[in-house]
């Protein structure tokens, strides 16, 4: 496996816009004749959907949710961030390029970070042409506001619905296309394989979730844009269904996994309760630029936070980082947040807690600023714990978030299989070993309107339309290893429920490969995780059959694919020896407890490749190189 | 706490239903409605019986997956909830629970408590959305939105698609989704060269799914979980008469656009 990286030459700063003019054009009158398939309608899917229809390209967008409306970046609350120097605080292209790569402690690749600060600002422009009602000042311009780990406000948001309304405009997008028949959408279907012919994506395999039934398509290029996999922890802010099937099996038919142990775990998310707890709800992080956040100073202190006087709170943020406070970067929000609970400090039941604390917000701007900033996110935590949070300071704890690794792509978002591109979060290219708030939308949206529109030309234009139809023996063979294990799984008529199996390869995960790792866990967690595999195939119950609408049988599909991938993320965790963003490695620490690099060792992306089930996957590297920026210890006191 | 779940279960879409009794314990007050739903399923998993069927993602309210009409009420009797937020700490020990899909002959059950809402989607496809191609959008502030039309549009564009609406209104009308989205884009500059032919052509596929007319019970208002308002039901049908007017006048195009 060779990976080839495609970086033009040539200045950081003229790179995209040269490459731009030089890429490979497919003609007007012959980009009807290929067809692109797309999977997944999220920021990233329906953006790259509709502005592929709008080019002239056929297309065909698959989801599995019942419409695409519903993909998981619905549900990104705080913002967007774009270099636009709005608010004339010295922002620029530069700085948002430096903030990134800073933030993803220099574990990313510059040419690609720096196209995306460079995309910014004309996403805001285009969704604004859309209709995406962002927030205003009161003289009609846009507003903004600043965001954990930079010192800048640069961020766009419409309340704290941000993706919501992103979405939207990008499924409204999609949606005219549809109506123009431009699109085909396939609602309701989930993609189980990737058909390869001769080193090409050239088709996938989809299971119609309403009739079971398997489906070849046949496509001259292949978009994945599927998402993050923080699933594997079963316990995080995902929607539910969210899953890593389809990058999995990418990665099995040839296509690199790049850095799968960098998981984010955010800080502000709200505590869980119980064993029946099926998700975590994320509190905006924008909730940190007025909250407080704060543990008693005194381990076991059971007293309510009115009765813990001003002497003898611990204002923990505010006091190791004085320069950034409580908008230090999530990264290191979350593991301060672990050690005060893990030194008995924690609040609320079983102690797994903070205080995010607006009394002092309220006090200085009124309680009607706070409710405009935040009301809808303070009604959504006191539907969930029952607790007004402008008279009781919000508890919130760190929560599996966003997954920074995902399939390895080359300058034009092409992985190492010909032909399969990967956008958004299921790509590993922008954010490095930690990505900063506000940034998931900015690169969902950069690689779906503005990237993979131009660079698809650059394999489309080489290759004849058509040629491989679903006929073929690949595809034949695809569709009836699919089959063989829908019906493998729904044979083993075991005892425990898919859940349970799920459950417990969270625990695992979350306990050995989480917030922090260390040798002996990770080995401890590769032995674990294979013995549960094991146990799964031979005691997984289903239940139902496979011709009709049968929701276990989706998760147990799911489910099987984390347990693959899981050893694959202990591996990369073992492997790198040094802790950097969200990768923290007990052994390599500071004395103040901050992320050790070892830049002369892993100043480099680890790259995947796939060699059997069970069997250790063979590392590739692909070194990172710093010209327009010094990898500096990154340093938020 | 205990509850005692009716819940409707149907095995296909031509397939007769019927409300079957569940006795849960041991819930927590803590759970989300949606929870008690996992808890159940996985005792009849256990029992070797069809768990039910029910939509559902997020589970933060916001991406209107999620869907079933509680005790008579869409979403339950929580004000501004989505089921998957509904908490049990709202009901009492003991309580009785019946638990329906969404009924309306524009949404058919496709199995249990999971319907197909894919007129939503046509109704969107029909005209909801403007017309911006990738790539050609002016520099963002150079268009000012004052707030008080920003925030109007907000409050309107904030609708989940979920179908709640469509569930309490006797008529089965979708008209609070149709008018919530024609007044987000209509309130803005950008949705103003599109104004007309989108409520024109919005309203058409509304009928064409077989969704009923408005008659102003309000229902629909009292059910949203994001409490949209049916002043939005007001201005759409100001809109859509002024298409409808413009139309008929020899001196606009046939999309209603002033020719």
């Amino acid at each position: 496996m060779e990976l080839r990286l495609q970086v033009p030459s040539g200045p950081l700063e003229t790179k995209w816009t040269r490459h731009r003019s030089e890429m490979r054009l497919v003609a007007p009158a012959n980009k009807r004749k290929y067809h692109v398939i797309v999977v997944g309608s999220g920021l990233a899917g329906a953006s790259a959907a509709a502005s592929l229809a709008d080019l002239g390209y056929n297309i065909s967008c698959f989801c599995f949710q019942d419409s695409p409306r519903r993909a998981h970046s619905i549900a990104a609350q705080g913002g967007i961030n774009a270099a636009k120097n709005y608010q004339n605080d010295g922002d620029s292209v530069f700085r948002l390029f430096y903030d990134t790569i800073k933030g993803g402690d220099f574990r990313s690749r510059e040419a690609n970070v720096y196209r995306l600060a460079e995309i910014s600002a004309s996403i805001i422009d285009q969704c604004v042409a859309q209709g995406v009602p962002f927030a205003r000042e009161y003289g009609g311009l846009l507003a903004n506001r600043s965001f954990g780990g930079v010192q800048v406000s640069r961020t766009f948001y419409a309340r704290g619905q941000t993706g919501q309304q992103l979405l939207l405009g990008a499924y409204q997008a999609l949606a005219r296309q549809i109506g123009r028949g431009a699109v085909r959408m396939y609602a309701r279907h989930e993609m189980l394989d990737l058909v390869v012919i001769e080193g090409r994506a050239r088709g996938i395999i989809a299971r119609d979730l309403v009739t079971g039934k398997i489906n070849a398509h046949a496509a001259d290029a292949v978009v994945l844009a599927t998402g993050g996999y923080s699933n594997i922890y079963y316990l995080s802010t995902n929607a539910k269904g969210c899953n890593i099937t389809a990058i999995w099996r990418a990665h099995k038919r040839g296509a690199a996994f790049a850095n799968p142990c960098f998981t984010q775990i955010h800080p502000t998310c709200i505590p869980p309760t119980g064993e029946h707890q099926s998700k975590l709800t994320l509190m905006s992080e924008s909730l940190r630029n007025d909250g407080r956040i704060w543990v008693p100073s005194r381990p076991g202190d059971k007293r309510g936070p009115d009765g813990i006087p001003e002497a003898e709170r611990d204002y923990y943020l505010e006091r190791l980082y004085p320069s950034f406070g409580n908008l230090a970067p999530r990264d290191i929000a979350s593991r301060r947040a672990k050690e005060v609970c893990d030194q008995g400090r924690g609040v609320g039941p079983g102690g797994n807690g903070v205080y995010l604390d607006f009394r002092d917000a309220i006090g200085r701007l009124g309680r009607h600023v706070v409710a405009e900033r935040y009301g809808n996110l303070f009604e959504m935590y006191e539907r969930i714990t029952g607790e007004n949070p402008y008279t009781v300071p919000m508890r919130i704890y760190p929560a599996p978030h966003y997954t920074m690794g995902g399939l390895w792509v080359d300058y034009n978002l092409m992985s190492t299989v010909a032909g399969l591109y990967v956008i958004g979060e299921a790509n590993f290219s922008d954010h490095g070993a930690n990505r900063l708030g506000a940034s998931a939308l900015m690169q969902g949206l950069a690689d779906g309107y503005f990237i993979v529109p131009y660079t698809l030309g650059e394999h489309l234009a080489l290759v004849k339309p058509g040629g491989a139809d679903t006929s073929h023996a690949a595809f034949r063979q695809t569709e009836q290893e699919v089959t063989e294990r829908i019906r493998k799984l729904l044979a083993v008529g075991g005892r425990r429920s898919v859940d349970k199996f799920h459950r417990e390869l969270g625990r695992v995960m979350w306990d050995k490969c989480g917030m922090s790792r260390n040798a002996q866990g990770l080995r401890e967690a590769l032995e674990r995780v294979r013995c549960l595999r094991e146990e799964f195939w031979n005691d997984v119950y289903v239940g139902g059959g496979s011709e009709d609408l049968n929701q276990a049988l989706e998760r147990a599909g799911r489910v099987a694919d984390f347990f693959e991938f899981a050893e694959e993320m202990c591996y990369d965790a073992l492997q790198r020896e040094e802790s950097c963003g969200c990768h923290f490695r007990e052994e390599y620490q500071t004395a103040e407890g901050e992320a050790k690099r070892d830049d002369d060792r892993f100043t480099h992306v680890a790259a995947w490749e796939f060699t059997g089930v069970g069997n250790t996957p063979v590392l590739h590297r692909e070194p990172l190189a710093f010209d327009a920026v010094h990898p500096s210890v990154r340093s938020y006191r | 706490m205990k509850v005692e779940l009716h819940v409707w279960r149907q095995a296909g879409p031509a397939a007769r239903g019927e409300f079957v009794r569940y006795d849960v314990a041991d819930v927590s007050p803590d759970m989300s409605f949606l929870e008690v739903l996992d808890v159940l399923n996985e005792q009849l998993v256990a029992r070797r019986e069809e768990p039910i069927a029910f939509d559902h993602d997020c589970r933060e309210g916001i991406c209107g997956a999620c869907g079933m009409v509680i005790n008579g009420r869409p979403h339950g009797p929580e004000r501004a909830t989505t089921a998957c937020q509904l908490h049990m700490r709202h009901f009492a020990d003991g309580a009785e629970i019946w638990i329906e899909p969404w009924r309306a002959r524009s949404f058919p059950v496709v199995k249990d408590l999971v319907v197909d809402r894919s007129a939503f989607d046509r109704i969107i496809q029909a005209g909801g959305f403007i017309t911006a191609r990738t790539g050609s959008a002016p520099e963002a502030n150079s268009l000012l939105v004052p707030k008080r039309d920003a925030d109007l549009a907000m409050d309107a564009a904030q609708c989940i698609g979920c179908g709640a609406c469509v569930a309490a209104c006797p008529n089965a009308s979708a008209m609070l989704f149709v008018a919530a989205k024609v007044s987000h884009l209509g309130l803005l500059p950008q949705g103003q060269p599109e104004r007309y032919s989108r409520v024109a052509e919005m309203v058409a596929q509304m009928d064409a799914a077989g969704f009923g007319a408005c008659t102003n019970h309000g229902e629909c208002m009292a059910a949203c979980p994001k409490e949209i308002s049916i002043d939005f039901i007001a201005r759409l049908n100001r809109d859509y008469f002024t298409a409808r007017f413009r139309r008929q006048t020899s001196d606009v195009g046939g999309d209603g656009s002033e020719a």
